[in-house]
């Protein structure tokens, strides 16, 4: 009683140290408080729903298949071979707070992108550009020699190296945004929190108070202003399953828009609400082996373990969503492409494989472990289809692998210095294309981590790369990727992941399923209720 | 004159406490920027060393970071790009301040009135009953108490908010949550400590004079019988006040002590160093505060 009493005064005593702001029209829970708001140094999927909201590019994505449709950019032309587009930028494109943005805003935020000052992760997304690489790593000393330039104040001509099936999505690639240079000049890595902000795209930032929610206002002088459909968003960073759900059954959230954010204790009720929904993701979860010892170091080995895999037990067992097993890296549903065929579940085989490498029945094979991390979320399954894996192994090649579980971000800088035998491993595509995944295991991709090095591989993802024609295009890629799968497996996939999200359509409209998980804040609206 | 030497000797501690964490947190395995994708050119790894300094001696770069600290700049976060320590500091400590302190308050409300009473009645069934509560307390952790009281009170009957900290309704869940634990820590402290003044000689003579029940036990064994509650209040509001990363995780509350956890995890050098020291400087200053309070409370205790 007296601490009720206590808890009450105090909390009228403190009720001068909350905020009292408007309500929004929608609120969504996004994932962990974002690492950054700027698009040219963002690296998680979640940050980059944000600033999708605030910059704009010269494409975005269309809300409901995801594909390249007009946006800074009103229209451009490629020439023949592939290699050069000219965008012509829009006449009524303004920043938020009024000024036009021309082609030299592009220009400057894309080498503002491939400068080695602003230490952006993903500043290779450019590299496709003619010159852009050796301008980054400082061997070209000549902004002109890079295949970006400013015809006029509305016309940009862009070179690329090769011709590029997906160079159109990647112009709406957050890398690749428009971001005001004024700004950035003047308050160096803090200028996100400059007011006003100008900004490209649909919407304005509010506020940002980290890990406490970041506000997004309706930018009236959009050039597609007319299609915004709300006018504060709210967007709370929640990284607990937990809490996003307790939240979203009370009413707080309408939207929870993240595959980690699904108890996956509950997965398997949930899935069966009408106000939460499934859909195919450019997702992989695989493994990979270290190719340069052994005996990992022999291709039959690899093939052993690939063929002792039983994919769909992980699924039933494990994940309980709607995960599709994975017979091939590339997910099913990549635009263009067909997978290749991989290694099927097949015990006799396996055993004939590893007997002919030399450990019939499992005998004399040494003691080798499979390394994962833990953490919350979705990386709380690791531990879990590890021991699967290791009970496959043992029940069909007689086989003893032991589990090595290692925090985070010693499990990544063990990877990258191959300090493993086997390791958990996912993949989510940057873009609709096959080449965002095929592209990994060339033997200069610094997310390679398996050791494994094939020149027919490299020449054959290089050789579709330069290949105009979509269909010969495709079974190029296929042919490299049933070098990766099936032949010389230096990693093995187990399941493409499923994306999740959860709203009632009856509440929010706006929000379409595709391959990407795009669902451009601006669409987003909370319907009207109308009582009978 | 003692309490100025103390406070001066904070200085040095400080400077040690933060060599040690700046330099341990560098030793452990993996970096900042180790993550699942690499970026397409190592160039670009190494100008992210070079941006924040990371490539060059540690001793170079714990003379950058005392350089920022005596302009009180703890240097920009290595997780959060676009936040410095400061402006992750100056955010999310007042929030866990609050918590903190209201948990605080909760834990000395609740505690020291069961523990008091518990040791008056001992033997009889208030004592059983709030010794029950106590231990009870004690034992269950809040990533227990957190979800059964949201459950009750914020899904089932709808009577506070599930999480977030928007409004003094959003309070009463975390800090109780919180609070309830110590509360049980401070009952067993406060029942201890009166049941040992209780028997103690100047008691006996006190009541041999012929002193009223009440005033011996409130204005005489109260005072010396809590002497042990005060020294565990000094570490614990240290704590309360940095944060609590369970129960602001359960609760989404956008305090400090997320960051403490995940800094570390993070492996986010400046975020964890800051914090380190402002951790110590919180609670070589409480403690401070505490001594200090021995010498009003207990007659004995004097410093020159």
């Amino acid at each position: 009683m007296a601490a009720g009493l206590l808890t009450s005064a105090l909390c009228l005593l403190t009720s001068g140290c909350f905020r009292h702001e408007a309500p929004a029209n929608v609120t969504i829970i996004n994932g962990n408080e974002p690492e950054s708001l700027d698009p040219h140094i963002v690296t998680g999927v979640s940050e980059m729903r944000l600033t999708k909201a605030l910059f704009d590019g010269l494409t975005k994505l269309d809300p409901t298949n995801a594909t390249p449709v007009p946006a800074l950019a009103a229209s451009w032309e490629i020439s023949p071979d592939g290699r050069v587009y000219t965008f012509h930028l829009r006449t009524n494109a303004v920043w938020s707070t009024g000024e036009p943005i021309t082609t030299e805003d592009v220009l400057w935020s894309w080498f503002r992108a491939l400068s080695p000052a602003t230490a952006g992760d993903y500043a290779g997304q450019l590299f496709y550009i003619k010159g852009a690489q050796d301008w980054y790593e400082g061997r070209l000393k000549d902004s002109d020699q890079v295949g970006i330039h400013a015809l006029d104040a509305r016309t940009l001509r862009v070179e690329l190296n090769s011709p590029l099936a997906f160079f159109l999505e990647l112009c709406s690639f957050p890398t690749l945004a428009i971001v005001p240079k004024q700004t950035i000049e003047k308050y160096g890595d803090r200028w996100l929190h400059a007011r006003p902000l100008p900004t490209s795209g649909a919407f304005t930032l509010g506020a940002w108070r980290v890990n406490d929610k970041v506000r997004f206002l309706r930018n009236s002088r959009y050039w597609d202003a007319a299609n915004t459909a709300s006018e504060i968003i709210d967007v709370l960073p929640v990284g607990s399953p937990n809490t996003a759900l307790n939240l979203y059954e009370t009413g707080v959230a309408d939207v929870v828009w993240d595959k980690d954010l699904v108890p996956t204790e509950l997965m398997d009720v949930l899935i069966k609400r009408p106000d939460f929904h499934s859909f195919t993701y450019l997702g992989t979860y695989f493994y990979r082996f270290n190719v340069t010892k052994p005996p990992f170091n022999d291709p039959r080995v690899r093939r052993a373990f690939a063929l002792a895999t039983d994919k769909p037990r992980i699924i039933n067992k494990l994940t309980k969503g709607a995960e599709i097993p994975a017979t091939n890296f590339v997910p099913a549903g990549v635009a263009n492409y067909t997978g290749a065929a991989g290694l099927p579940f097949d015990p006799d085989a396996a055993r004939r494989e590893l007997a002919a490498a030399g450990f019939p029945g499992g005998k004399g094979f040494p003691r080798v472990s499979y390394t994962f991390f833990s953490a919350a979320g979705g990386a709380k399954l690791h531990p879990k289809v590890g021991v699967e894996l290791q009970q496959m192994w043992h029940d069909v090649l007689g086989v003893d692998v032991e589990l090595r579980q290692i925090e985070r971000k010693v499990f990544y800088s063990s990877q990258s210095r191959l300090d493993y035998d086997i390791s958990t491993s996912s993949w989510i595509g940057d873009y609709n294309d096959a080449n965002t995944f095929l592209d990994l295991f060339t033997s200069t991709s610094g997310n390679n981590r398996t050791g494994w090095k094939n020149a027919r591989y490299d020449e054959l993802v290089h050789r579709a790369n330069n290949e105009v024609d979509s269909k010969k295009r495709a079974e190029i890629f296929c042919q490299a990727e049933t070098i990766l799968i099936a032949e010389e497996p230096p990693i093995v996939p187990l399941y493409f992941y499923a994306g999740f999200n959860y709203f009632d359509p009856n509440k929010i409209g706006g929000i379409w399923q595709n391959i990407l998980d795009e669902h451009p804040m601006q669409f987003i609206y909370k319907k009207p209720v109308f009582k009978q | 004159m003692y309490f100025l030497k103390r406070l001066a000797a904070l200085v040095p501690l400080l400077l040690v406490i933060s060599f040690l964490a700046f330099v341990l947190v560098r030793l452990a395995p993996g970096g900042p920027f180790d993550r699942e994708r690499k970026p397409a050119s190592p160039e670009i790894e190494r100008q992210l060393q070079t941006k924040y300094h990371l490539n060059e001696p540690v001793w170079k770069q714990y003379l950058l970071f005392l350089g920022g600290l005596a302009r009180g700049d703890f240097g920009p976060s290595l997780k959060y790009r676009n936040h410095t320590v400061t402006d992750v500091i100056a955010q999310a400590l007042p929030v866990s301040m609050l918590l903190g302190a209201m948990a605080f308050g909760f834990a000395m409300g609740v505690g020291i009135p069961v523990g008091y009473f518990t040791a008056v009645k001992r033997g009889r069934w208030e004592d059983y009953a709030g010794s029950f509560f106590a231990i009870l307390m004690v034992c269950v952790p809040g990533f227990v108490i957190a979800p059964v009281l949201i459950m009750l009170l914020a899904i089932k009957w709808r009577l506070l908010p599930v999480a977030m900290w928007a409004s003094p309704a959003h309070v009463i869940l975390p800090v109780t949550a919180l609070g309830l634990y110590f509360s049980g820590r401070i009952a067993r402290l406060m029942r201890e400590g009166m049941l040992n003044t209780m028997q103690s000689e100047f008691i006996t003579a006190a009541r041999a004079k012929g002193l009223s029940e009440h005033t011996l036990l409130l204005k005489h064994a109260f005072r010396l019988a809590v002497l042990p509650v005060v020294s565990y209040s000094g570490p614990l509001l240290a704590d309360l006040l940095t944060g609590s990363f369970v129960i602001e995780t359960i609760f989404q509350i956008p305090g400090i002590g997320v960051f403490i956890v995940n800094g570390s995890l993070n492996r986010d050098y400046t975020l964890v160093v800051g914090l380190v020291v402002l951790y110590a400087a919180l609670l070589v200053v409480l403690n401070l505060l505490v001594d200090f309070l021995y010498t009003l409370l207990d007659p004995r205790v004097k410093y020159a």
